[in-house]
Protein backbone atom coordinates (compact mmCIF):
# COMPACT_ATOMS: atom_id res chain seq x y z
CA UNK A 1 0.00 0.00 0.00
CA UNK A 2 1.28 3.46 -0.86
CA UNK A 3 2.51 5.63 1.98
CA UNK A 4 -0.14 8.04 3.22
CA UNK A 5 0.11 11.63 4.35
CA UNK A 6 -0.28 11.79 8.11
CA UNK A 7 -3.89 12.52 9.11
CA UNK A 8 -4.69 15.78 10.90
CA UNK A 9 -5.48 13.74 14.00
CA UNK A 10 -1.74 13.10 14.49
CA UNK A 11 -1.06 16.79 15.02
CA UNK A 12 -1.81 18.66 18.24
CA UNK A 13 -3.49 21.73 16.80
CA UNK A 14 -5.76 22.81 19.63
CA UNK A 15 -5.52 24.49 22.97
CA UNK A 16 -7.02 22.69 25.93
CA UNK A 17 -5.68 19.26 25.01
CA UNK A 18 -3.79 19.03 28.29
CA UNK A 19 -0.48 17.32 28.85
CA UNK A 20 0.60 15.26 25.83
CA UNK A 21 -0.37 11.68 26.58
CA UNK A 22 3.09 10.45 25.53
CA UNK A 23 5.08 13.14 27.36
CA UNK A 24 8.61 11.85 28.02
CA UNK A 25 7.89 8.46 26.45
CA UNK A 26 9.51 9.13 23.06
CA UNK A 27 13.20 9.95 22.53
CA UNK A 28 15.64 11.01 19.85
CA UNK A 29 18.71 8.79 19.90
CA UNK A 30 20.44 9.28 16.56
CA UNK A 31 21.34 12.12 14.18
CA UNK A 32 22.59 11.86 10.61
CA UNK A 33 23.41 14.49 8.03
CA UNK A 34 24.55 14.40 4.42
CA UNK A 35 27.11 16.91 3.19
CA UNK A 36 25.75 20.18 1.78
CA UNK A 37 26.05 21.75 -1.65
CA UNK A 38 24.73 24.92 -3.19
CA UNK A 39 23.26 23.02 -6.16
CA UNK A 40 23.12 19.51 -7.53
CA UNK A 41 26.12 18.72 -9.75
CA UNK A 42 24.22 16.08 -11.70
CA UNK A 43 26.00 13.05 -10.25
CA UNK A 44 24.21 10.01 -8.87
CA UNK A 45 26.19 10.03 -5.66
CA UNK A 46 25.16 13.61 -4.82
CA UNK A 47 21.50 13.30 -5.79
CA UNK A 48 18.88 14.02 -3.18
CA UNK A 49 18.13 10.30 -3.04
CA UNK A 50 21.75 9.30 -2.48
CA UNK A 51 22.22 11.91 0.21
CA UNK A 52 19.02 10.81 1.90
CA UNK A 53 20.34 7.26 2.11
CA UNK A 54 23.60 8.60 3.52
CA UNK A 55 21.85 10.67 6.19
CA UNK A 56 19.62 7.77 7.19
CA UNK A 57 22.56 5.38 7.47
CA UNK A 58 24.45 7.91 9.58
CA UNK A 59 21.48 8.31 11.93
CA UNK A 60 21.28 4.54 12.33
CA UNK A 61 25.01 4.34 13.01
CA UNK A 62 24.89 7.28 15.41
CA UNK A 63 22.15 5.57 17.41
CA UNK A 64 24.03 2.30 17.44
CA UNK A 65 21.12 0.17 16.29
CA UNK A 66 21.23 -2.47 13.60
CA UNK A 67 19.21 -1.62 10.49
CA UNK A 68 16.94 -4.60 10.96
CA UNK A 69 15.73 -3.08 14.24
CA UNK A 70 14.23 -0.13 12.40
CA UNK A 71 10.51 -0.64 11.88
CA UNK A 72 9.32 2.84 10.89
CA UNK A 73 10.08 5.52 8.34
CA UNK A 74 8.57 9.01 8.34
CA UNK A 75 9.74 11.34 5.60
CA UNK A 76 8.77 14.49 3.75
CA UNK A 77 8.26 13.58 0.08
CA UNK A 78 8.66 17.13 -1.22
CA UNK A 79 12.33 18.03 -1.65
CA UNK A 80 12.27 21.26 -3.62
CA UNK A 81 13.87 24.45 -2.40
CA UNK A 82 11.75 26.33 -4.93
CA UNK A 83 13.37 24.86 -8.04
CA UNK A 84 11.32 22.33 -9.99
CA UNK A 85 12.53 20.02 -12.71
CA UNK A 86 12.62 22.19 -15.88
CA UNK A 87 9.77 21.38 -18.26
CA UNK A 88 12.04 21.28 -21.30
CA UNK A 89 14.92 19.32 -19.76
CA UNK A 90 14.98 15.53 -20.10
CA UNK A 91 15.31 13.58 -16.88
CA UNK A 92 18.79 11.94 -16.76
CA UNK A 93 17.75 8.30 -17.06
CA UNK A 94 21.30 7.03 -16.54
CA UNK A 95 21.14 8.56 -13.05
CA UNK A 96 17.59 7.38 -12.46
CA UNK A 97 18.48 3.83 -13.50
CA UNK A 98 21.59 3.70 -11.37
CA UNK A 99 19.21 3.26 -8.42
CA UNK A 100 16.39 0.81 -7.83
CA UNK A 101 13.85 3.19 -9.28
CA UNK A 102 10.12 3.53 -8.83
CA UNK A 103 7.58 4.31 -11.54
CA UNK A 104 8.27 8.04 -11.32
CA UNK A 105 11.66 8.97 -12.81
CA UNK A 106 11.92 12.10 -10.65
CA UNK A 107 11.84 9.95 -7.51
CA UNK A 108 15.27 10.29 -5.89
CA UNK A 109 16.14 13.21 -8.18
CA UNK A 110 13.62 15.94 -7.43
CA UNK A 111 11.26 14.27 -4.96
CA UNK A 112 11.34 11.30 -2.65
CA UNK A 113 9.07 8.41 -1.74
CA UNK A 114 9.40 5.90 1.06
CA UNK A 115 9.14 3.21 -1.62
CA UNK A 116 12.26 4.58 -3.35
CA UNK A 117 14.20 4.67 -0.10
CA UNK A 118 13.23 1.15 0.88
CA UNK A 119 14.09 -0.07 -2.64
CA UNK A 120 17.56 1.36 -2.19
CA UNK A 121 18.20 0.48 1.44
CA UNK A 122 17.92 -3.32 1.44
CA UNK A 123 19.25 -3.42 4.98
CA UNK A 124 15.91 -2.00 6.22
CA UNK A 125 14.26 -5.40 6.27
CA UNK A 126 11.66 -4.79 8.96
CA UNK A 127 10.06 -1.45 8.16
CA UNK A 128 6.33 -1.98 8.45
CA UNK A 129 5.21 1.59 9.14
CA UNK A 130 5.71 4.45 6.70
CA UNK A 131 4.07 7.85 6.69
CA UNK A 132 4.57 11.27 5.13
CA UNK A 133 4.76 14.57 6.93
CA UNK A 134 3.81 17.55 4.78
CA UNK A 135 6.41 20.22 4.16
CA UNK A 136 9.15 20.28 6.74
CA UNK A 137 11.18 18.19 9.14
CA UNK A 138 9.09 19.86 11.84
CA UNK A 139 5.99 18.08 10.48
CA UNK A 140 7.78 14.75 10.20
CA UNK A 141 9.05 14.98 13.77
CA UNK A 142 5.55 15.54 15.09
CA UNK A 143 4.23 12.60 13.10
CA UNK A 144 7.04 10.29 14.20
CA UNK A 145 6.65 11.34 17.84
CA UNK A 146 2.94 10.64 17.79
CA UNK A 147 3.39 7.37 15.87
CA UNK A 148 5.88 6.01 18.40
CA UNK A 149 3.76 7.14 21.32
CA UNK A 150 0.71 5.49 19.77
CA UNK A 151 2.65 2.25 19.25
CA UNK A 152 2.52 2.36 15.46
CA UNK A 153 6.30 2.07 15.29
CA UNK A 154 8.99 1.40 17.84
CA UNK A 155 12.25 2.44 16.20
CA UNK A 156 11.61 5.04 13.55
CA UNK A 157 13.75 6.95 11.09
CA UNK A 158 12.72 10.52 10.28
CA UNK A 159 14.01 12.30 7.17
CA UNK A 160 13.85 15.62 5.37
CA UNK A 161 15.92 16.21 2.23
CA UNK A 162 16.31 19.06 -0.22
CA UNK A 163 17.31 19.28 -3.88
CA UNK A 164 18.44 22.52 -5.44
CA UNK A 165 18.84 22.71 -9.21
CA UNK A 166 20.46 25.18 -11.57
CA UNK A 167 18.62 28.42 -12.19
CA UNK A 168 17.28 31.18 -10.03
CA UNK A 169 14.88 30.63 -7.19
CA UNK A 170 11.22 30.40 -8.28
CA UNK A 171 11.95 31.96 -11.67
CA UNK A 172 10.84 29.03 -13.76
CA UNK A 173 7.33 27.66 -14.23
CA UNK A 174 4.39 30.05 -14.06
CA UNK A 175 6.56 33.03 -13.22
CA UNK A 176 8.18 32.78 -16.65
CA UNK A 177 4.88 32.47 -18.52
CA UNK A 178 3.03 35.23 -20.36
CA UNK A 179 -0.31 34.25 -18.80
CA UNK A 180 -1.36 32.47 -15.62
CA UNK A 181 -4.57 30.91 -14.26
CA UNK A 182 -7.02 33.23 -12.54
CA UNK A 183 -6.83 31.70 -9.06
CA UNK A 184 -3.04 32.00 -8.98
CA UNK A 185 -3.20 35.50 -10.44
CA UNK A 186 -5.08 36.90 -7.45
CA UNK A 187 -1.99 36.30 -5.33
CA UNK A 188 0.99 36.21 -7.67
CA UNK A 189 0.21 38.73 -10.42
CA UNK A 190 1.93 41.59 -8.59
CA UNK A 191 5.30 39.83 -8.64
CA UNK A 192 6.06 39.67 -4.94
CA UNK A 193 8.92 37.32 -4.04
CA UNK A 194 8.63 34.67 -1.34
CA UNK A 195 9.89 36.90 1.47
CA UNK A 196 7.36 39.64 0.73
CA UNK A 197 4.68 38.42 3.14
CA UNK A 198 7.11 38.33 6.03
CA UNK A 199 8.52 41.69 5.01
CA UNK A 200 5.01 43.13 5.18
CA UNK A 201 4.48 41.82 8.69
CA UNK A 202 7.88 43.14 9.71
CA UNK A 203 7.10 46.56 8.23
CA UNK A 204 3.90 46.76 10.25
CA UNK A 205 5.77 45.56 13.33
CA UNK A 206 8.37 48.31 12.94
CA UNK A 207 5.70 50.97 12.49
CA UNK A 208 3.71 49.77 15.48
CA UNK A 209 6.61 49.39 17.89
CA UNK A 210 9.01 52.04 16.60
CA UNK A 211 11.72 49.59 15.50
CA UNK A 212 14.06 49.60 12.52
CA UNK A 213 15.51 46.98 10.18
CA UNK A 214 19.08 47.58 11.37
CA UNK A 215 18.06 46.35 14.83
CA UNK A 216 18.08 42.85 13.32
CA UNK A 217 21.87 43.01 12.82
CA UNK A 218 22.91 41.46 16.19
CA UNK A 219 20.60 38.53 15.51
CA UNK A 220 22.08 38.09 12.04
CA UNK A 221 25.72 38.19 13.15
CA UNK A 222 24.95 35.85 16.04
CA UNK A 223 23.21 33.40 13.72
CA UNK A 224 26.11 33.32 11.24
CA UNK A 225 28.58 32.95 14.09
CA UNK A 226 26.67 29.96 15.44
CA UNK A 227 26.31 28.54 11.95
CA UNK A 228 30.03 28.67 11.36
CA UNK A 229 30.36 26.40 14.40
CA UNK A 230 27.95 23.89 12.84
CA UNK A 231 30.26 21.57 10.90
CA UNK A 232 27.32 19.97 9.10
CA UNK A 233 26.16 23.32 7.69
CA UNK A 234 26.59 25.00 4.33
CA UNK A 235 28.41 28.16 5.40
CA UNK A 236 30.84 26.22 7.62
CA UNK A 237 31.58 23.75 4.85
CA UNK A 238 31.78 26.03 1.82
CA UNK A 239 31.95 29.70 2.75
CA UNK A 240 33.36 30.16 6.26
CA UNK A 241 32.80 33.92 6.23
CA UNK A 242 31.63 36.02 9.15
CA UNK A 243 28.69 38.30 8.56
CA UNK A 244 29.16 41.81 9.93
CA UNK A 245 26.46 44.27 10.84
CA UNK A 246 27.63 46.40 7.91
CA UNK A 247 27.37 43.45 5.50
CA UNK A 248 23.81 43.01 6.64
CA UNK A 249 22.70 46.62 6.73
CA UNK A 250 24.06 47.44 3.28
CA UNK A 251 22.91 44.28 1.49
CA UNK A 252 20.60 44.73 -1.47
CA UNK A 253 16.88 44.63 -0.93
CA UNK A 254 14.80 41.74 -2.20
CA UNK A 255 11.45 43.04 -0.95
CA UNK A 256 12.08 45.99 1.33
CA UNK A 257 12.20 45.65 4.33
CA UNK A 258 13.70 42.20 3.66
CA UNK A 259 17.17 42.12 2.16
CA UNK A 260 19.40 39.43 0.71
CA UNK A 261 20.54 38.12 4.09
CA UNK A 262 17.00 38.03 5.44
CA UNK A 263 16.51 35.22 2.92
CA UNK A 264 18.09 31.85 3.68
CA UNK A 265 20.29 30.38 0.98
CA UNK A 266 18.76 27.36 -0.84
CA UNK A 267 21.00 24.30 -0.68
CA UNK A 268 21.13 20.54 -1.24
CA UNK A 269 21.18 18.43 1.93
CA UNK A 270 19.48 15.65 3.85
CA UNK A 271 18.99 15.34 7.59
CA UNK A 272 17.76 12.33 9.52
CA UNK A 273 16.98 11.27 13.08
CA UNK A 274 16.28 8.01 14.82
CA UNK A 275 13.44 8.06 17.33
CA UNK A 276 12.44 5.29 19.67
CA UNK A 277 10.59 4.72 22.91
CA UNK A 278 12.03 6.19 26.10
CA UNK A 279 12.25 2.68 27.50
CA UNK A 280 14.32 1.39 24.58
CA UNK A 281 16.43 4.57 24.58
CA UNK A 282 17.81 3.96 28.07
CA UNK A 283 20.51 1.53 27.00
CA UNK A 284 21.49 2.99 23.65
CA UNK A 285 24.73 4.48 22.38
CA UNK A 286 23.73 8.15 22.69
CA UNK A 287 22.19 9.97 25.60
CA UNK A 288 18.47 10.08 24.82
CA UNK A 289 16.71 13.38 24.34
CA UNK A 290 13.11 13.07 25.42
CA UNK A 291 10.13 14.69 23.75
CA UNK A 292 7.81 16.45 26.17
CA UNK A 293 5.32 17.68 23.59
CA UNK A 294 4.64 18.42 19.98
CA UNK A 295 2.30 21.20 18.94
CA UNK A 296 1.09 22.64 15.67
CA UNK A 297 -0.45 25.77 14.20
CA UNK A 298 -2.74 25.53 11.19
CA UNK A 299 -4.25 29.01 11.23
CA UNK A 300 -5.27 30.76 8.05
CA UNK A 301 -5.36 34.52 7.43
CA UNK A 302 -8.74 36.12 6.79
CA UNK A 303 -7.64 37.37 3.37
CA UNK A 304 -4.52 37.45 1.18
CA UNK A 305 -1.76 37.88 3.75
CA UNK A 306 -1.62 37.70 7.55
CA UNK A 307 -1.92 40.95 9.45
CA UNK A 308 0.29 41.64 12.45
CA UNK A 309 -2.73 41.13 14.69
CA UNK A 310 -3.28 37.69 13.17
CA UNK A 311 0.42 36.84 13.54
CA UNK A 312 0.59 37.85 17.17
CA UNK A 313 -2.65 36.11 18.09
CA UNK A 314 -1.42 32.87 16.53
CA UNK A 315 2.13 32.90 17.95
CA UNK A 316 0.73 33.54 21.41
CA UNK A 317 -1.67 30.63 20.96
CA UNK A 318 1.16 28.42 19.73
CA UNK A 319 3.21 29.32 22.78
CA UNK A 320 0.34 28.36 25.05
CA UNK A 321 -0.09 25.01 23.24
CA UNK A 322 3.63 24.27 23.46
CA UNK A 323 3.76 24.88 27.19
CA UNK A 324 0.41 23.28 28.01
CA UNK A 325 1.22 19.93 26.38
CA UNK A 326 4.74 19.83 27.82
CA UNK A 327 3.67 20.87 31.29
CA UNK A 328 6.26 23.62 31.41
CA UNK A 329 6.40 27.41 31.36
CA UNK A 330 8.60 29.84 29.50
CA UNK A 331 10.87 29.98 32.53
CA UNK A 332 11.79 26.31 31.95
CA UNK A 333 13.38 26.92 28.52
CA UNK A 334 17.16 26.71 28.54
CA UNK A 335 17.27 28.11 25.00
CA UNK A 336 15.13 28.40 21.89
CA UNK A 337 15.67 27.26 18.30
CA UNK A 338 12.64 28.72 16.55
CA UNK A 339 12.55 29.11 12.78
CA UNK A 340 14.43 31.90 11.06
CA UNK A 341 14.42 31.51 7.32
CA UNK A 342 13.10 34.21 6.64
CA UNK A 343 14.82 35.99 9.48
CA UNK A 344 11.86 38.27 10.09
CA UNK A 345 9.84 35.28 11.35
CA UNK A 346 12.08 34.81 14.35
CA UNK A 347 10.98 37.73 16.52
CA UNK A 348 7.35 36.73 16.09
CA UNK A 349 8.08 33.20 17.27
CA UNK A 350 10.06 34.15 20.36
CA UNK A 351 7.63 36.87 21.37
CA UNK A 352 4.81 34.33 21.11
CA UNK A 353 6.81 32.03 23.37
CA UNK A 354 7.48 34.83 25.81
CA UNK A 355 11.09 33.67 25.75
CA UNK A 356 12.90 35.19 28.75
CA UNK A 357 9.76 37.15 29.49
CA UNK A 358 9.79 39.27 26.34
CA UNK A 359 6.49 40.66 25.16
CA UNK A 360 5.21 41.71 21.73
CA UNK A 361 7.40 44.41 20.28
CA UNK A 362 10.40 43.66 22.51
CA UNK A 363 12.41 41.07 20.55
CA UNK A 364 14.53 43.56 18.61
CA UNK A 365 15.51 45.28 21.85
CA UNK A 366 16.31 41.84 23.26
CA UNK A 367 18.61 41.26 20.27
CA UNK A 368 20.71 44.23 21.43
CA UNK A 369 21.58 42.31 24.64
CA UNK A 370 23.81 39.25 25.04
CA UNK A 371 22.10 36.54 22.95
CA UNK A 372 25.25 34.47 22.44
CA UNK A 373 25.74 30.81 23.33
CA UNK A 374 27.99 31.96 26.19
CA UNK A 375 25.35 34.17 27.74
CA UNK A 376 22.29 33.56 29.89
CA UNK A 377 19.81 34.10 27.05
CA UNK A 378 20.92 32.11 23.98
CA UNK A 379 18.96 32.95 20.84
CA UNK A 380 19.03 30.39 18.03
CA UNK A 381 22.20 28.56 19.12
CA UNK A 382 21.88 26.44 15.98
CA UNK A 383 22.29 29.55 13.84
CA UNK A 384 19.23 28.28 12.00
CA UNK A 385 18.79 28.49 8.27
CA UNK A 386 20.59 31.82 8.29
CA UNK A 387 23.66 30.24 9.85
CA UNK A 388 23.77 27.05 7.80
CA UNK A 389 21.47 27.24 4.77
CA UNK A 390 17.89 26.28 4.07
CA UNK A 391 17.27 22.90 5.63
CA UNK A 392 14.75 23.54 8.41
CA UNK A 393 16.75 20.81 10.15
CA UNK A 394 19.55 22.60 12.03
CA UNK A 395 17.22 23.92 14.71
CA UNK A 396 16.22 20.37 15.65
CA UNK A 397 19.69 18.84 15.36
CA UNK A 398 21.13 21.56 17.56
CA UNK A 399 18.43 21.14 20.19
CA UNK A 400 19.19 17.41 20.38
CA UNK A 401 22.95 17.87 20.39
CA UNK A 402 22.85 20.65 22.99
CA UNK A 403 20.84 18.51 25.38
CA UNK A 404 23.19 15.58 24.76
CA UNK A 405 26.17 17.81 25.45
CA UNK A 406 27.70 17.16 22.04
CA UNK A 407 27.11 20.43 20.20
CA UNK A 408 30.88 20.95 20.03
CA UNK A 409 31.94 24.57 19.62
CA UNK A 410 28.29 25.64 19.68
CA UNK A 411 27.64 24.12 23.09
CA UNK A 412 25.81 26.63 25.24
CA UNK A 413 27.82 27.56 28.30
CA UNK A 414 25.79 30.31 29.92
CA UNK A 415 22.86 28.03 30.75
CA UNK A 416 22.49 24.39 31.71
CA UNK A 417 20.92 22.69 28.68
CA UNK A 418 17.81 21.00 30.06
CA UNK A 419 14.74 21.93 28.01
CA UNK A 420 14.52 23.46 24.53
CA UNK A 421 11.94 24.18 21.88
CA UNK A 422 12.40 24.12 18.12
CA UNK A 423 10.16 24.36 15.10
CA UNK A 424 8.41 26.42 12.48
CA UNK A 425 8.30 27.59 9.81
CA UNK A 426 5.59 30.23 9.73
CA UNK A 427 3.78 32.02 12.51
CA UNK A 428 0.53 30.89 10.85
CA UNK A 429 1.33 27.29 10.02
CA UNK A 430 4.09 25.48 11.88
CA UNK A 431 5.03 22.48 13.95
CA UNK A 432 7.03 22.49 17.16
CA UNK A 433 8.84 20.03 19.41
CA UNK A 434 9.75 20.40 23.09
CA UNK A 435 12.96 18.52 23.92
CA UNK A 436 14.24 17.57 27.35
CA UNK A 437 17.37 16.04 28.83
CA UNK A 438 15.18 14.06 31.21
CA UNK A 439 11.83 12.32 30.67
CA UNK A 440 10.01 14.20 33.43
CA UNK B 1 3.98 48.10 -16.15
CA UNK B 2 2.43 45.19 -18.05
CA UNK B 3 1.37 42.32 -15.86
CA UNK B 4 1.10 38.69 -16.96
CA UNK B 5 -2.06 37.79 -18.81
CA UNK B 6 -4.80 35.98 -16.92
CA UNK B 7 -6.78 32.91 -17.90
CA UNK B 8 -9.85 32.95 -15.64
CA UNK B 9 -10.83 29.58 -14.20
CA UNK B 10 -14.22 28.44 -13.00
CA UNK B 11 -13.71 29.87 -9.53
CA UNK B 12 -12.49 33.29 -10.62
CA UNK B 13 -14.43 33.88 -13.85
CA UNK B 14 -17.14 36.04 -12.21
CA UNK B 15 -14.44 38.23 -10.61
CA UNK B 16 -12.59 38.73 -13.88
CA UNK B 17 -15.71 39.13 -15.99
CA UNK B 18 -16.76 41.93 -13.63
CA UNK B 19 -13.31 43.49 -13.91
CA UNK B 20 -13.72 43.59 -17.71
CA UNK B 21 -16.92 45.54 -17.04
CA UNK B 22 -14.94 47.77 -14.64
CA UNK B 23 -16.81 46.55 -11.59
CA UNK B 24 -15.20 45.17 -8.42
CA UNK B 25 -17.01 42.15 -7.01
CA UNK B 26 -16.04 40.02 -4.02
CA UNK B 27 -17.33 36.59 -3.06
CA UNK B 28 -19.88 36.68 -0.23
CA UNK B 29 -21.43 33.93 1.88
CA UNK B 30 -25.11 34.75 2.27
CA UNK B 31 -25.46 32.39 5.23
CA UNK B 32 -22.75 34.19 7.20
CA UNK B 33 -23.13 37.58 5.49
CA UNK B 34 -19.35 37.52 5.24
CA UNK B 35 -17.04 38.49 2.39
CA UNK B 36 -14.02 36.39 1.46
CA UNK B 37 -11.10 37.02 -0.86
CA UNK B 38 -9.47 35.19 -2.54
CA UNK B 39 -12.58 33.28 -3.56
CA UNK B 40 -12.96 29.64 -2.58
CA UNK B 41 -15.35 26.79 -3.39
CA UNK B 42 -16.79 27.05 0.14
CA UNK B 43 -17.16 29.66 2.85
CA UNK B 44 -14.08 29.65 5.08
CA UNK B 45 -16.29 30.30 8.10
CA UNK B 46 -19.30 27.97 7.78
CA UNK B 47 -17.85 25.58 5.21
CA UNK B 48 -20.89 25.76 2.95
CA UNK B 49 -20.63 26.28 -0.77
CA UNK B 50 -24.38 26.71 -1.22
CA UNK B 51 -24.79 30.36 -0.35
CA UNK B 52 -21.87 31.91 -2.18
CA UNK B 53 -22.63 34.91 -4.36
CA UNK B 54 -20.69 37.80 -5.87
CA UNK B 55 -21.26 41.20 -4.31
CA UNK B 56 -20.33 44.51 -5.87
CA UNK B 57 -18.01 46.71 -3.82
CA UNK B 58 -17.79 50.48 -3.55
CA UNK B 59 -14.28 50.55 -5.01
CA UNK B 60 -12.92 52.50 -2.06
CA UNK B 61 -10.22 51.41 0.34
CA UNK B 62 -7.18 52.31 2.43
CA UNK B 63 -3.51 51.45 2.07
CA UNK B 64 -2.89 49.04 4.91
CA UNK B 65 0.74 48.11 4.28
CA UNK B 66 3.34 47.83 1.54
CA UNK B 67 6.71 46.46 0.51
CA UNK B 68 9.04 47.50 -2.28
CA UNK B 69 10.02 44.72 -4.66
CA UNK B 70 13.57 44.86 -5.96
CA UNK B 71 13.91 41.22 -7.06
CA UNK B 72 10.73 39.81 -8.51
CA UNK B 73 10.57 36.22 -9.73
CA UNK B 74 8.05 37.22 -12.44
CA UNK B 75 9.87 37.67 -15.75
CA UNK B 76 7.52 40.25 -17.27
CA UNK B 77 7.89 42.56 -14.27
CA UNK B 78 11.67 42.46 -13.98
CA UNK B 79 12.18 45.43 -16.30
CA UNK B 80 10.14 47.69 -14.03
CA UNK B 81 11.92 47.09 -10.72
CA UNK B 82 11.80 48.44 -8.09
CA UNK B 83 8.05 48.74 -7.63
CA UNK B 84 5.54 48.97 -4.82
CA UNK B 85 3.31 46.09 -3.84
CA UNK B 86 0.76 47.51 -1.45
CA UNK B 87 -1.99 45.81 0.50
CA UNK B 88 -5.35 47.55 0.19
CA UNK B 89 -8.11 46.99 2.72
CA UNK B 90 -11.60 47.61 1.41
CA UNK B 91 -13.80 50.24 3.03
CA UNK B 92 -16.70 47.80 2.61
CA UNK B 93 -14.88 45.34 4.91
CA UNK B 94 -11.34 46.11 6.17
CA UNK B 95 -10.74 42.38 6.60
CA UNK B 96 -10.66 41.99 2.83
CA UNK B 97 -7.33 42.69 1.17
CA UNK B 98 -6.23 43.27 -2.42
CA UNK B 99 -2.76 43.80 -3.83
CA UNK B 100 -1.79 46.86 -5.83
CA UNK B 101 1.22 48.32 -7.60
CA UNK B 102 -0.21 51.74 -6.73
CA UNK B 103 0.20 53.27 -10.20
CA UNK B 104 1.28 56.90 -9.88
CA UNK B 105 2.93 56.44 -6.49
CA UNK B 106 6.76 56.37 -6.60
CA UNK B 107 8.50 53.32 -5.09
CA UNK B 108 8.83 53.55 -1.30
CA UNK B 109 6.85 56.78 -1.17
CA UNK B 110 3.66 55.10 -0.08
CA UNK B 111 1.26 56.92 2.26
CA UNK B 112 0.15 54.11 4.58
CA UNK B 113 -3.42 54.75 5.68
CA UNK B 114 -4.26 56.92 2.68
CA UNK B 115 -7.52 56.51 0.81
CA UNK B 116 -7.46 54.80 -2.57
CA UNK B 117 -9.98 54.11 -5.31
CA UNK B 118 -10.17 51.24 -7.70
CA UNK B 119 -9.19 51.57 -11.36
CA UNK B 120 -9.06 48.84 -13.97
CA UNK B 121 -5.92 47.97 -15.88
CA UNK B 122 -5.42 45.68 -18.86
CA UNK B 123 -2.89 42.84 -18.51
CA UNK B 124 -0.78 41.26 -21.26
CA UNK B 125 -3.75 39.40 -22.76
CA UNK B 126 -6.19 42.34 -22.29
CA UNK B 127 -7.93 40.73 -19.32
CA UNK B 128 -8.60 43.62 -16.95
CA UNK B 129 -7.78 43.56 -13.25
CA UNK B 130 -8.56 45.88 -10.35
CA UNK B 131 -5.73 48.27 -9.44
CA UNK B 132 -5.73 51.11 -6.95
CA UNK B 133 -4.83 54.79 -7.09
CA UNK B 134 -4.28 57.19 -4.20
CA UNK B 135 -7.11 59.70 -3.84
CA UNK B 136 -5.99 63.27 -3.26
Amino acid sequence: MATQLAPESMYRNDEGMGIWEHRGKVAAVGVGHSPTARRWDGKAETSVGAWSILALRRAIEDAGVSPDQVDGLVIVPVTTTGAFWPEDTPVPMDIVNSFNRTGDPLDGIAQLSSEWLLNNMPELTNVNFTMYGAGCMSNALNVASQAIGDGLTHTCLVLKAWHNLEGRYYQSGANAHDAIPGTAALKSLWGAPACYGTALQFAEYCRKYGKTHDMMAPFMTNSRRNGLMFPEGYWAQHRPEELTAEDYEYARWIAKPANLFDNDIPIMMAGAYLFTTAERAQDMKQKPVYILNHASSNAMPRSLTPTLDEVEAETAKTGRKIYEGAGITAADLSFENMYDGFTEFHQFHIEGLGYRGIKFGEALDFYQTDISIEGPNPVSPSGGNIGSGRSRVWLHTDSIQQLQGRAGARQVTGVKPEIAVSGGPMPLGGNYTVWSATPD
Amino acid sequence: MVKQGIVPDELTKPFFDAANDERLVIQNCTACDRLQHPPAPACSQCGSGDGLEWKEMSGRGKIYNYGVVYDTPVRLLQVTQPFNVAVIMLDDDPGIQMYSHLPGTPPDDVPVGASVEVIFEATANDQKIPEWRVVD
